[in-house]
């Protein structure tokens, strides 16, 4: 899969879980630039990324893990 | 709606939630709105997330409490202003065995172990009486999960040091509580955990990172599960199942095959698995729940089907069997209008998806769940939990019995020219008294789950009902009816609210199940209510009708006992008044009341 593909699926999760059709994700994204992406939310946006690219996160990514696009070269690394 | 009833999608539901939230809340007006406070032991954002749309899809619109994290005795036990102010109607305790701090340890004497235990259960124990005492609502308390892992392996079960040991004896005494206390309710997560799976449930990555006490994908149905208690408790369960016969009751086609050929009985392994469905269902009405019938065959075929030798349901076992070529959403139409409820009450089962289809769509609120294939119908109906046992009353044993004397009253009603006649000749007997202990769950129950004939339609718990009783400031009547064919239990209820200084009365209920309409139970309810005004002195009763979307039967209600309008509000909902004359005379001259 690209890193272009990555993206373009994980712009969809994003939109869904926050649901805002205006949202578009990349590399640099972080939690300060979406209004709803709280501590909370993130719990729920991690599980709805597992479920879309068919992957676990391990705890130490999810602790260390700084923007979304850090987020995609992990995605392309175990898919 | 349909992506919320059970089997769902969890994890579509997680990614969505605010998507379906939305769509829930545009969709209807005439939702019951709840508080609810979540007291949690370990994060409770995505439980409350999910709980509410399944509320929300059960017409119930809860407005959340939740405790800071893990403080869920604190909550209670500390003086809370919030909390009282918040003046919930129902507290969910959300504990874990991540809240369980002093395991006994393998060193143990049984005295030591015994003492932990008694020291974990008072730690339980005095929240729950505080409750009972400050908040006079409904509890549900989460009974304890095993653990991930074992100690002592399998003997974890069987010595008392071991976790699995002390959990199992805990929750025993957890039971032993909900059993002595009415209004408390266990959600048993140890169940649910076992069905989810145990090492899936437990995940530690959501502990740990996040202090969830269960996976996220096991969020919805966790949530489900609980949201069925709590639609139970306020009145919202199901009430009957409508039941196709081909493949859905037995294997094959009873017309094409000959009764000979079906399958159903210890022949064959098909046979067994219709067996066992039957078997379920016998067991569901003997809690209450009211079967029916409804396939396209003939009436014969249909009779002979259920007098198979090898069946265990039989035609007596059903209240209504429409066997014929009509339409099936016509029906069970016909079904909900002939036994007086609302669609909203009826789960239609079917194996054909295309009969479901058109059930659902063209019954608006029948439920018509997808049920897969025969060896998972009996999964697919009880984990979808539409007849969530709260408390199990005389009532609900006895139901079948009382809408099947009821198509016989009916039946009886043809043979008569005058409808008075009739009337006598079902030698109808009432009690009808102030509010007595014993049938405070079934008064609780109809207050909150009798939307037609309800000229206030306010919906009352338990320890409201125990309150009105034990307040002089009110005049509380329940009514219970019995004729030739059967007990009714109580069919009706009625609070009036005293207002001494002015001689009045203020009727601020006033409802009847709608299996004894027509049938001058209104009158009794009168003539008692009317009795015990003179007795006090009030002189005068008002009456108030506010319309909902079901109750317009009542809405001349109160004309028609001979009370005088007297307002009429924008919103058409009505005030009357009724003068109690000093020689009243009674109204009923066909019910026998038992003196009190």
């Amino acid at each position: 899969m690209s890193r272009e593909e990555v993206f373009t699926r994980l712009n969809e999760v994003f939109r869904d879980v926050f649901d805002d059709e205006s949202i578009t994700v990349n590399d640099s994204t972080t939690a300060d630039d979406i209004e709803d992406w709280d501590s909370l939310e993130h719990i729920n946006l991690i599980a709805a990324v597992e479920q879309e690219f068919g992957m676990k996160f391990t705890m130490g990514q999810v602790v260390s893990m700084k923007n979304v696009g850090e987020m995609a070269d992990i995605i392309i690394s175990r898919i | 709606m349909k992506e919320l009833e059970y089997p769902f999608d969890s994890e579509y539901l997680l990614k969505k939630s605010k998507k379906i939230k939305r769509e829930l809340t545009e969709s209807r007006t005439d939702f019951v709105q709840k508080k609810i406070a979540v007291l949690g032991g370990s994060t409770t954002h995505d439980i409350i997330r999910m709980l509410e749309l399944f509320l929300l899809d059960q017409g119930i619109q809860p407005e959340f409490y939740e405790s800071e994290y893990a403080q869920y005795w604190q909550d209670v036990m500390f003086d809370n202003p919030e909390l009282a102010g918040f003046g919930p109607d129902l507290i969910y305790i959300h504990t874990s065995n991540r809240n369980l701090t002093n395991y006994p340890s393998p060193s143990d004497s049984p005295e030591q172990v015994d003492d932990l235990l008694g020291e974990q259960y008072e730690h339980f124990r005095v929240m729950w009486d505080k409750i009972a005492d400050q908040y006079r609502c409904p509890v549900i308390q989460n009974n304890f999960e095993y653990p991930f892992y074992r100690i002592l392996g399998n003997q974890e079960a069987v010595y008392l040091q071991g976790r699995i040991n002390f959990i199992n004896r805990l929750n025993e005494m957890f039971y032993q509580y909900a059993r002595g206390h009415g209004n408390f309710y266990i959600n048993d997560i140890n169940y649910i955990s076992a069905a989810y799976g145990l090492d899936k449930w437990a995940d530690p990555f959501y502990w740990h990172m996040y202090k969830y006490a269960m996976c996220m994908q096991a969020v919805p149905e966790f949530a489900y599960n609980l949201s069925n208690i709590i639609k139970a408790v306020f009145g919202k369960n199901k009430k009957a199942l409508v039941l196709d016969l081909d493949n859905t009751l037995w294997g094959g086609v009873i017309g094409d095959d000959g009764v000979e050929n079906i399958e159903i009985g210890q022949e064959t392994s098909m046979g067994q698995v219709f067996s066992e469905f039957q078997t379920y269902l016998k067991a569901q009405k003997d809690i209450g729940v009211m079967l029916n019938v409804n396939s396209k065959n003939e009436y014969d075929n249909a009779i002979a089907g259920l007098n198979h030798p090898e069946g265990i349901l039989r035609p007596e076992d059903f209240i209504l069997i429409k066997a014929n070529w009509e339409l099936k959403s016509r029906n069970t139409a016909a079904i909900a209008s002939e036994m007086n409820i609302l669609p909203d009450s009826l789960v239609f089962v079917d194996d054909n998806p295309a009969e479901r289809d058109i059930v659902a769509t063209q019954v608006p609120g029948v439920t018509a769940p997808d049920i897969g294939t025969p060896e998972q119908y009996i999964r697919v109906l009880d984990h979808a939990g539409y007849f969530e046992v709260v408390s199990l009353s005389e009532d609900d044993r006895k139901r079948n019995e009382m809408y099947k004397a009821n198509m016989e009253r009916q039946k009886q009603l043809q043979n008569f020219g005058d409808y008075r006649e009739y009337l006598l000749s079902l030698e109808m007997k009432a009690e009808i008294r102030p509010f007595a202990a014993v049938y405070m769950a079934r008064i609780a129950q109809l207050s909150n789950k009798s939307n037609q004939f309800n000229l206030t339609t306010r919906r009352y718990t338990q320890s409201d009902i125990e309150r009105f009783a034990a307040d002089d400031g009110y005049i509380t009547r329940y009514g219970k009816l019995e004729d030739k064919f059967g007990d009714n239990g109580v069919v009706s209820v009625v609070i009036g609210r005293k207002d001494l200084p002015n001689k009045t009365l203020h009727l601020e209920l006033w409802l009847m199940s709608c299996r004894v309409l027509k049938r001058d139970m209104e009158y009794a309810m009168l003539d008692s209510m009317a009795e015990a005004c003179q007795e006090c002195g009030i002189e005068t009763m008002t009456g108030y009708y506010y319309p909902t979307a079901k109750n317009g039967m009542v809405k001349e209600f109160y004309g028609a006992m001979g009370f005088e309008k007297i307002e009429e509000k924008e919103d058409e909902s009505t005030v009357w008044r009724f003068d109690i004359p000093a020689d009243y005379q009674r109204k009923n001259t066909v019910i026998k009341v038992a003196k009190q």
